[in-house]
């Protein structure tokens, strides 16, 4: 089998950049190693709508699993700050249903002209004269070569194709955040506000999370970093979280997963080879969200592949357009988010209590995540120190 | 004994339905398991619809 | 742990069981073995609108179609339409079961049950000969539930009944092994979902394609047990009838499932056990049909059940009511449709042409299947001889 361009993995990085090639007139297959796409679901689902309409000007509704106003910040002493819809930063907005998000993803990549092989894993890359040529797969415990100019990784946080083509993207246990989260039922959801809850000791580098999902439904979920995790703590914490927050809660389903929260990556791209997504750690360290900045990876993969393919030259030299576009749109925040995550890990309970009670005194309900940070810095000078060349 | 090619069995349980033997097989989270108790009738074999199940010869 | 009723299976049929005695005030558990409530799907996801109506207020949210009618296709390739909503016929809703059988464990939530996902039965309690609940493993931990009652919703690979000496095995003949693309193409008529008979194209069944929206569809096909000549051949076929009828499709998924095509178990309870859904051969053997069938039967079960533990007698006698109102009438009709399914699975490929030719000239809007079946055999008295004992 033969093709311009394999995309490993469909979810939403895989599936921009297979349609953004497909467009540009490339021939297109995307492989997906479930045999369903969106499942299953590894994450909190939300994204900020703004960046969300950017990519998709039509949203399907049946995608959006609810709509929210705004976010609510919990000290661990309790203390509540509330942050408006549209300064609260990049994972307020929509609370998506990934199952079908995901699927019309891939279903749009289709109509555009690639195609897709569902319950095909990737095992290995094909090398010709030492050049990277295509992948070996399983398809239905079959063994299968594709030929292609160019692979595009989007194999999610256990990336593989980065690692075949001699890119390191092993995380040190510090720079993963290890999750899991219940779906929850409950009366005292409230539908119009994201919370997020801070404390070393309900999670250890990291924060619990509760978005709702529409009729008295919410992800309820924890991320801790991996370098503070023992084995099954962070099911252990989020259930102890669920039965003191919602005594009546239900849970019914529950996933897990682990989210990058590395710092940026010094290369995404090798000879034929191009990251997107998680499998380029181009998550944000800070909240953990990827979805949109691989949206935005894909895109740009799909299209410098099709250019290079036209310019006959997919070396890493002939790939380097998609590290310069994509550092130039997300690497800043990333780093940043890097800093401000690394920072936030040292501190200790009292610290997030001094550094975010102050705040419930002033008017953030119109701040921005830096305006926050800012006013935190005027407020904790002493305390944000170490942070000042960041939030000039 | 049956063998069950995990790699393309999609998990419908339908197979367990015919099965004669009620504990011989079970459907775990997204995998089969086939126990001792199998008798190799292969009765299973052509439920299957993607032809996961094989008896070994 | 103790509760009045233990429920296996989140599925229509168990989640509507544990909504039903949650409501009525009972203690009631429902266990999932899967992590996620709805995943993988098994099924074509059509239902009849009416059906879906009396059972649960719809929600536009988990309904991927709405259908205005059917087209039905004999071998040969002549067509006629049935069940058109211009003309008054009944039609039906093509859902997304993720999120609709989710939504119903969360309103067996709502009302008080206790889900417990990831948590398998593996076998019933007994006490002096009495079965007092079931032994289960969640995590690899093995544990015991107890209730003096069990409901077993727990599908095609139903265990409770055998575990409790009901013989659910099915022959060969009375199963139906499916295979289904989810599948991207601009052909797709979204408003019709079309039904594809003839020995070769599916041997015992029929291939659809069921509408979801935006140019996508179900594309599926079953074969009967019996007439499943290798290894694979759902999938096979599958393949074939990719070619032949959507040439330019894009598969996006697949999921494979098996239909109980049966006749009624002669008893659907013994002491202590009740069955429903397809654990209990409740699908419709002409059509495949089990969604709103086995909720019905669910709400039945709940209903003879919380009545049963009232009155502190849970022997087979005090659940007979469940399967008496089982019978009348749902029961019966499908015991018909096994007869008819039987008749229809011996007819030739030109038997079938003839059928469907001699219909061409009827005014087939307005008809739905038992109107269809009734014209049949007026027009077709000869040919369809076999049938005349079996009652409409």
């Amino acid at each position: 089998m033969r093709c311009d361009v394999v995309v490993v993995g469909a979810g939403p990085g895989g599936s921009m950049a297979a349609k953004a090639a497909a467009m540009a007139g490339l021939d297109v297959i995307m492989l997906e190693k479930r045999q369903e796409i969106g499942d299953p679901v590894r994450c909190a689902e939300g994204v900020s709508k703004a960046s969300l309409k950017e990519f998709l000007p039509s949203i399907d509704p049946r995608w959006i699993a609810a709509d929210v106003k705004g976010a609510k910040l919990y000290a661990p002493d309790g203390t509540c700050l509330t942050m408006s819809e549209d300064k609260a930063g990049a994972e307020v907005g929509y609370v998506l249903e990934r199952k079908v998000f995901d699927r019309s993803l891939a279903a749009e990549a289709a109509k555009s002209g690639a195609r897709i092989m569902v319950k095909t894993r990737a095992t290995g890359l094909l090398f010709k004269d030492g050049k990277i040529c295509g992948v070996k797969t399983i398809r239905f415990g079959e063994a299968l070569d594709i030929e292609s100019h160019i692979v595009i990784g989007a194999d999610g946080v256990e990336s593989k194709v980065g690692r075949w083509a001699g890119i390191d993207t092993t995380l040190k246990p510090k720079d993963i955040s290890t999750c899991a989260q219940f779906l929850v039922e409950d009366k005292s959801i409230d539908s119009n506000y994201c919370e997020f809850y801070f404390g070393n000791r309900i999670a250890p580098g990291g924060y619990i999370w509760v978005f709702p999902k529409g009729d008295n439904l919410a992800n309820v979920g924890i991320g801790i970093v991996g370098s503070k995790s023992e084995p099954g703590l962070p099911t252990k914490l989020i259930t102890n979280f669920v039965q003191e927050r919602f005594p009546k809660g239900k849970a019914v389903e529950m996933v897990v997963g682990g989210d990058p929260v590395a710092g940026v990556m010094e290369t995404t791209t090798a000879d034929g080879v191009m990251l997107v997504g998680d499998a380029a750690h181009h998550t944000d360290a800070l909240t953990g969200g990827g979805i949109l900045n691989a949206m935005r990876a894909g895109v740009i993969a799909g299209e410098v592949a099709a250019k290079a393919i036209a310019a006959g030259d997919v070396t890493k030299a002939g790939l380097k357009e998609y590290e310069d576009r994509w550092r130039a749109a997300i690497s800043r925040n990333l780093e940043r988010s890097y800093e401000y995550k690394e920072f936030l890990l040292k501190l200790t309970d009292e610290d997030l209590n001094k550094l975010l009670g102050p705040l419930a005194a002033e008017d953030i309900s119109k701040m921005d995540l830096r305006g926050m940070i800012r006013l935190m810095f005027k407020l904790n000078p002493k305390l944000l120190w170490e942070l000042r060349q960041l939030v000039v | 004994m049956l063998d069950a090619n995990r790699y393309k069995c999609c998990y419908c349980g339908a197979y367990v339905s015919v099965c004669p033997t009620c504990s011989s097989m079970e459907l775990m989270e997204t995998w089969i398991e086939v126990s001792q108790g199998c008798k190799d009738c292969s009765v299973c074999t052509k439920i299957c619809p993607v032809g996961a199940l094989e008896a070994e010869v | 742990m103790k509760y009045d009723v233990l429920v296996v299976g989140a599925g229509p049929a168990g989640s509507m069981a544990a909504k039903t005695l949650a409501e009525a005030g009972l203690s009631v558990v429902m266990l999932e073995k899967r992590q996620e409530i709805g995943d993988p799907v098994r099924c074509a996801e059509a239902v009849s609108k009416r059906g879906l109506k009396d059972l649960v207020e719809v929600d536009p949210r988990w309904i991927a179609a709405d259908l205005k009618g059917s087209r039905v296709f004999s071998p040969d390739g002549a067509s006629i339409v049935l069940s058109e909503e211009q003309s008054g016929g009944k039609t039906g809703y093509v859902l997304e079961r993720k999120i609709f059988d989710r939504t119903l464990a969360m309103e067996a939530a709502c009302a008080g049950a206790e889900v417990m996902v990831k948590t398998r039965a593996q076998g019933l309690l007994k006490r002096d000969g009495k079965i007092c609940g079931v032994s289960a493993i969640r995590s690899g931990d093995t544990f015991q539930i107890e209730a003096p009652l069990v409901i077993g919703a727990d599908g095609i690979e139903s265990k409770v009944g055998r575990w409790a000496g009901i013989d659910t095995t099915l022959k060969p003949k009375d199963i139906s092994t499916c295979a289904q693309f989810l599948v991207k193409d601009e052909s797709i008529d979204s408003n019709y979902c079309e039904f594809y008979f003839g020995n070769k194209i599916a041997p015992g069944a029929y291939a659809w394609i069921f509408p979801k929206g935006e140019k996508v569809a179900n594309v599926g096909l079953g074969v009967l047990g019996s007439r499943s000549s290798g290894i694979g051949e759902p999938l096979r076929l599958l393949q074939e009838f990719m070619k032949s009828h959507l040439p330019k499709g894009k598969v996006v998924e697949m999921d494979v499932g098996g239909v109980p095509v049966a006749p009624q178990l002669e008893a659907m309870t013994t002491d202590g056990v009740m069955l429903v859904g397809d654990a209990a051969h409740q699908s419709d053997p002409l059509t495949g049909g089990g969604i709103i069938t086995g909720m019905t039967a669910g709400v039945i079960a709940g209903e003879v059940a919380a009545d049963a533990i009232s009155r502190g007698d849970v022997k087979r006698a005090s659940l007979r009511d469940y399967e008496d109102r089982w019978k009348e009438p749902n029961g019966n009709k499908l015991q018909r449709h096994y007869d008819l399914k039987e008749f229809f699975i011996g007819l030739t490929d030109e038997d079938l042409n003839n059928l469907l030719h001699s219909l061409t000239n009827e005014d087939t809007v307005k008809m739905d299947l038992r109107d269809m079946l009734k014209s049949l055999l007026k027009l077709n008295p000869k040919l369809l001889w076999g049938l005349r004992h079996v009652i409409f």
